[in-house]
């Protein structure tokens, strides 16, 4: 009896096993076709011829011939995965990541913004609200009620722009004007809140200044207020002092020297030392190695009892500062004018971090 | 105010740093602008005597000098100057040297003789405009001494900036009581050089009229003129100052005119006390006579300008005419000149709002109104008088003919102030003892009468010291002289406010986080612009005409900005602003302000990239999306409706909230077209999200494309669909519209794709079928809308 299946047939196939590994795509998909291909795959043929096989021859040449197929898959299985591999890697080389990303348009908030939310999440945390007011005030609620006194030389320092309508009567009324200063919102909020009160006050406020390269005849102010029971001027230093070391690094040093606001008293200005040069004395501090932050002080007893607060019981400290001057020296703006004007090229380089897409040309 | 370091210096008998003085006045509340060496730049200069001026062989007008500068070798010098002898003292500037010019000196050869360095006129060294000859100059210091060593030129300016409620510290009488607190010193008034040192017998005191020296004198105006000194001197000789007068006046400022007149400027900025000199022969009566003025008065005063005075004015006047308007400048016609020998000395105290309101009406600001209008000592008018006196005679000569006449119509006396020590500690927050606070007020010139009784002390406040009127201010100037470093910085128990963030300030910043992330960025512009529209309020008295209103919308302002950017040749624009508008007044009211975003956008979708080099320019649905985005961060109660090209955003109660669309700007041709929205930003707080169960069954989905017409909104088409497809319609969504000459005039396919859901089963295929035919039904019962592959063209 002659074996149905060459050995020779299985030897020259069992070979082949091992060449599986060396081959490329194109000879791989070529030799699965050759092996395994339906039609005349060799391992096919081999399958299909026990058909006409004894038990006995069946299941001992089924075995080999089975086991070799096993092989075969396995041989192709791996070296399908290695040459997918390769590819993977081929591409993965090919790909040139310095190519530039698509990118998003991406906005900024002002920033003259970006300050004052600063300057407002630093007195959140020390127990500050926030409060706001209307623009177009009386002279009652931005003088008045101030303790400015008529026809006093402190009124030059607030060179007022009036509007065009008739004086609004009554105690607190007087002519219209743009408020000065956001101080009119402290009146508001004594007015409306009985002590404690501890506000922050920013918008804007107006003054009949020409527009220059570092005046606006509108800009941005901050205030604060503190009003209660045995509010010292302790308070305001260590609060203030708090501040300064937030908001520009843990060792800022500050000094309060006196000044003089009639709606405060006594009243201060807070210097830190300059940033640029550290204290020794340079262009930007005119040489005193400081650099004017703002304006405080206690809140004078007649701006509380003009907001019917009772004021040998209660006592507290305000403060002001300007976030278009902070803003100027915090982000090198050499002209205040840049922080008004829509410039994509300005407000692009002044966006925090790298902002995709940008603005300009 | 400009101080000079000598001057200070003088007072407290010391020599003073100026950066420590400055330090030590910034502390105490009067911080330095600038501190100005003066003449530093003379350093160079030597004092050098020329021994030999010979005429130059080759020049007519030049001559050969050989000068001692001290360096034991005769210096060969050619000059020009025609007053240069043999035997006079000059300054010098040696080779090397630099003139304040920035001129370096050198050695050089002048028509073939040689020149070792140069003499020295008084302007070539910065020194005046005298430029007639050689600054001859009046020392015995030996030759080769610096010219700074030799006179004393050298001082410091220091530029102050004293508070308008300081009037004391606008003279260097109130600056040396600070600096002499500071340092623990004594101060005293300085010795003028070369006085005999004037005794002045104590004036009389008169209620409103008298005479001195022949001159009738009067306070027809005591409100405006509360207090009037005044003196006369007879046989004074006019003529230029002394230089340490020259340079002391100019150290803070001023310009010399002659030794009278500059006396009374010296005294003004020693003692802050404004004098005026007038000459006697020229006063008609003679008479000076502080009352009102007449309506439509003239008079022409020291700058020759002829001003017309009203009667709120108070003036100075003679027998027949106004010679000087009170308090801010005098009269040309009783001018000192050179040929006035008799003297009327004012020292007179002027209402402060009468002199700020007269300046202000005549535009004049001058040193003496600046000082009046912040008040000055109205108690110590003798003493400066004395002061002034003194002065002219050290300086001109002359004699008083009789002691000094002091008209006074109402005597008052500084205010006397209760202070409570524990008051101090209550606003100080540090308690100090009653001896600290004591010395602190004597410091300042006060006289304390301590009542350890009844807890208070008794306080006097000089009269330099208009400020002093309340307890609150002795507390100030307690904590100022102990100083504010003094007093700890600690963090003590506070309680926080009751007040919650003011609702508009969070819905700005919430509508400010959702443009930032639409990549806008924000701007704010200035509130001011030109009229845009008839109701917009105005400004009474604005920088110009194109700023003379506040804004009534914020688009305007935006659209500029657009403009701008092209102008910077910027085609992609993406800005937002959010501030306030003006709307008109109630009547009798302030104008109504309201919260306002707008936003405009311009150029290109998405930035540019390699993949897509030319992205698509914004449009239409862009700024729809944003409109409807912004929307719902500034006013959600708000809905979008379109009106004529343009998308309206409309309250229940059918108010504008805003609008959207195209902008007309002046753009050039490259430019894409500009968007921009503005909606009211609404303070009422936002509804909180509320969870809403994900669906757990599965949906089915259907397109149905329909022929619309071309003017049925598609959101009418979308509302029928929910109407028919009932309960099971979860969804529709429109992907795509199709408008071609191939469709039937006037209509439009449009293409719905249709979510349909059951929450609790999952749909069958018929359900669905019969959901999407009540669908179809509805919208062609309703709207005449067929699908678009249903022969729709056929009519019914």
């Amino acid at each position: 009896m002659t074996d149905p299946v060459p050995s020779d047939d299985l030897e020259s196939l069992t070979a082949r096993v091992s060449r599986v590994a060396t081959l490329d795509a194109s000879a791989l998909d070529a030799e699965k076709i050759a092996v395994l291909g339906r039609k005349s795959g060799a391992l096919t043929r081999l399958l299909k011829a026990l058909a006409g096989m004894s038990d006995a021859d069946k299941r001992r040449v089924g075995a080999s011939v089975n086991a070799l197929k096993r092989d075969f898959e396995a041989a192709f299985a791996a070296r399908e995965a290695a040459l997918d591999e390769e590819r993977r890697q081929r591409e993965r080389r090919a790909l040139d990541l310095t190519m530039p990303p698509r990118r998003r348009w991406a906005g900024a908030e002002h920033p003259v913004t970006r300050v004052v939310d600063e300057i407002v999440g630093i007195f959140r945390e020390l127990g500050f609200t926030v409060a706001v007011g209307p623009e177009a005030e009386t002279e009652w609620y931005n003088f008045g009620a101030l303790n400015f006194p008529a026809d006093h030389p402190a009124m030059d320092l607030h060179d007022t722009l009036y509007l065009d309508l008739p004086p609004v009567a009554g105690e607190r009324g007087g002519r219209v004007l743009l408020r000065t200063h956001t101080s009119p919102v402290q009146i508001r909020t004594l007015l409306d809140s009985p002590p404690p009160v501890r506000v922050v006050i920013p918008g804007l406020a107006y003054r009949n200044d020409p527009f220059d390269a570092s005046h606006a005849p509108a800009f941005t102010q901050i205030e604060g207020l503190a009003v209660d029971d045995g509010i010292s001027f302790v308070d305001l230093k260590a609060t203030l002092s708090l501040f300064a070391r937030r908001f520009f690094a843990a060792d800022t040093r500050v000094r309060f020297r006196p000044s003089f606001f009639p709606f405060t008293e006594p009243s201060a200005e807070m210097d830190v030392a300059c940033q640029l040069c550290g204290g020794a004395g340079c262009a930007a501090c005119k040489g005193t190695g400081w650099v004017e932050i703002l304006g405080c002080g206690m809140v004078h007893p007649r701006v509380l009892e003009n907001c019917g607060v009772d004021a040998e019981r209660y006592t507290g400290f305000a403060f002001g500062m300007g976030p278009h001057r902070i803003a100027m020296q915090r982000y090198g703006v050499p002209d205040i004018r840049m922080l008004y004007e829509g410039d994509m090229r300005v407000l692009t380089r002044l966006a925090p971090g790298r902002p995709a897409g940008g603005g300009g040309p | 105010m400009n101080a000079s370091l000598n001057w200070l210096a003088d007072f407290l008998r010391r020599p003073l740093d100026a950066v420590d003085a400055a330090r030590r006045l910034a502390m105490l509340g009067a911080p330095a602008d600038a501190i100005e060496p003066l003449h530093a730049e003379l350093g160079d200069i030597l004092v050098a005597r020329v021994v030999s001026a010979e005429p130059h062989p080759n020049a007519d007008r030049l001559r050969v000098c050989r000068v001692d500068d001290g360096s034991g070798e005769l210096k060969a010098v050619v000059c020009g100057a025609p007053n240069v002898v043999a035997g006079g003292t000059y300054p010098f500037a040696p080779v090397g040297a630099t003139l304040p010019g920035g001129l370096r000196i050198e050695k050089r050869k002048l028509r073939g003789e040689l020149s070792e360095g140069m003499l020295c006129s008084a302007r070539e060294l910065g020194m005046g405009d005298d430029h007639q000859g050689l600054w001859e100059l009046a020392t015995d210091a030996a030759p080769g001494t610096a010219l700074l060593a030799a006179l004393p030129l050298a001082d410091t300016r220091l530029v102050l900036d004293i508070t308008p409620n300081r009037p004391d510290l606008l003279g260097h009488k109130g600056l040396a009581r600070e600096l002499a607190a500071a340092y623990g010193a004594p101060f005293r008034l300085p010795v003028l050089p070369g006085s005999a040192g004037a005794t002045m017998p104590p004036p009389r005191r008169e209620a409103s009229g008298g005479a001195v020296g022949g001159v009738r004198v009067g306070i027809e105006d005591p409100h405006g003129c509360p207090r009037f000194v005044a003196a006369v001197i007879r046989g004074v000789r006019v003529g230029p100052s002394p230089d340490w007068v020259v340079r002391r006046l100019a150290t803070v400022g001023m310009r010399s005119i002659n030794n009278v007149v500059d006396a009374t400027n010296y005294v003004m900025f020693e003692l802050n006390q404004p004098m005026h000199a007038y000459d006697v022969a020229r006063l008609h009566g003679p008479a000076v006579v502080a009352r009102r003025a007449v309506d439509g008065e003239l008079v022409v005063t020291l700058d020759g300008v002829e001003r017309k005075l009203d009667a709120g004015m108070t003036v100075i006047a003679d027998a027949e005419r106004v010679i000087g308007i009170a308090g801010v400048i005098g009269g040309a016609a009783t001018e000192v000149s050179d040929a006035t020998t008799d003297l009327f000395l004012e020292c007179a105290c002027f209402d402060p709002s009468g002199v700020r309101r007269t300046r202000g009406v005549l535009g004049l600001n001058t040193e003496a109104s600046y000082r009046f209008e912040r008040g000055v000592d109205r108690w110590n008018g003798a003493e400066v008088l004395r002061r002034c006196v003194e002065l002219v005679q050290t300086v001109a000569g002359g004699e008083l003919v009789e002691g000094a006449l002091d008209l006074w119509p109402l005597t008052t006396h500084p205010p006397r102030i209760f202070l409570r020590p524990a008051r101090v500690a209550r606003v100080l927050g540090v308690e100090l003892p009653w001896h600290a606070i004591e010395k602190y007020l004597v410091a300042i010139g006060a006289t304390v009468v301590a009542k350890p009784d009844d807890g208070r002390m008794a306080v006097d406040v000089p009269g330099w010291r208009p400020d002093l009127v309340a307890e609150i201010d002795l507390i100030e100037e307690v904590a100022r002289l102990h100083g504010y470093d003094e007093i700890p910085t600690e963090l003590r128990r506070s309680r926080p406010g009751e007040r919650t963030d003011d609702p508009a300030w969070l819905a700005a910043a919430h509508v400010r986080r959702g443009l930032v992330a639409q990549g806008l960025f924000e701007v704010a512009t200035l509130p001011m612009t030109a009229a845009d529209g008839d109701d917009a309020v105005a400004i009474l008295n604005p920088l110009s005409a194109t700023e003379g209103h506040l804004r009534r919308r914020l688009l305007p302002g935006l659209r500029r900005q657009a403009e701008l950017n092209w102008a910077a040749q910027t085609r992609d624009v993406r800005l937002f602003e959010i501030g306030t508008v003006f709307l008109p007044a109630e009547p009798g009211g302030p104008p109504r302000e309201a919260l306002h975003v707008a936003g405009i956008i311009t150029g290109g979708r998405a930035p540019a990239h390699w993949t897509d080099p030319a992205p698509a320019d914004v449009d239409i649905w862009d700024l729809a999306g944003l409109f409807e985005a912004a929307l719902g961060w500034a006013c959600p109660s708000a809905h979008i409706e379109p009106a004529d090209g343009r998308l309206l955003a409309r309250l229940d109660d059918g108010d504008a909230a805003g609008d959207a669309g195209q902008l007309e700007a002046d753009a050039p041709r490259w430019a894409s077209t500009l968007y921009g929205f503005e909606l009211r930003i609404d303070a009422a707080p936002h509804a909180a999200a509320r969870y809403a169960a994900v669906p757990v069954t599965p949906a089915s989905m259907r397109d149905v494309t329909l022929l619309v017409p071309d003017e049925l909104p598609v959101a009418r088409v979308a509302a029928a669909c929910h109407a028919g497809g009932g309960a099971l319609l979860e969804a529709v969504r429109i992907t795509h519209e199709y408008r071609s000459a191939d469709l039937p005039a006037g209509l439009r396919s449009v293409t719905f794709h249709l979510t349909f859901r059951a929450p609790d089963r999952t749909l069958e295929a018929a359900d669905v079928d019969q959901a999407e035919s009540r669908l179809l039904m509805q919208v062609q019962r309703e709207l005449g809308v067929h699908r678009r592959d249903q022969g729709a063209t056929a009519p019914e």
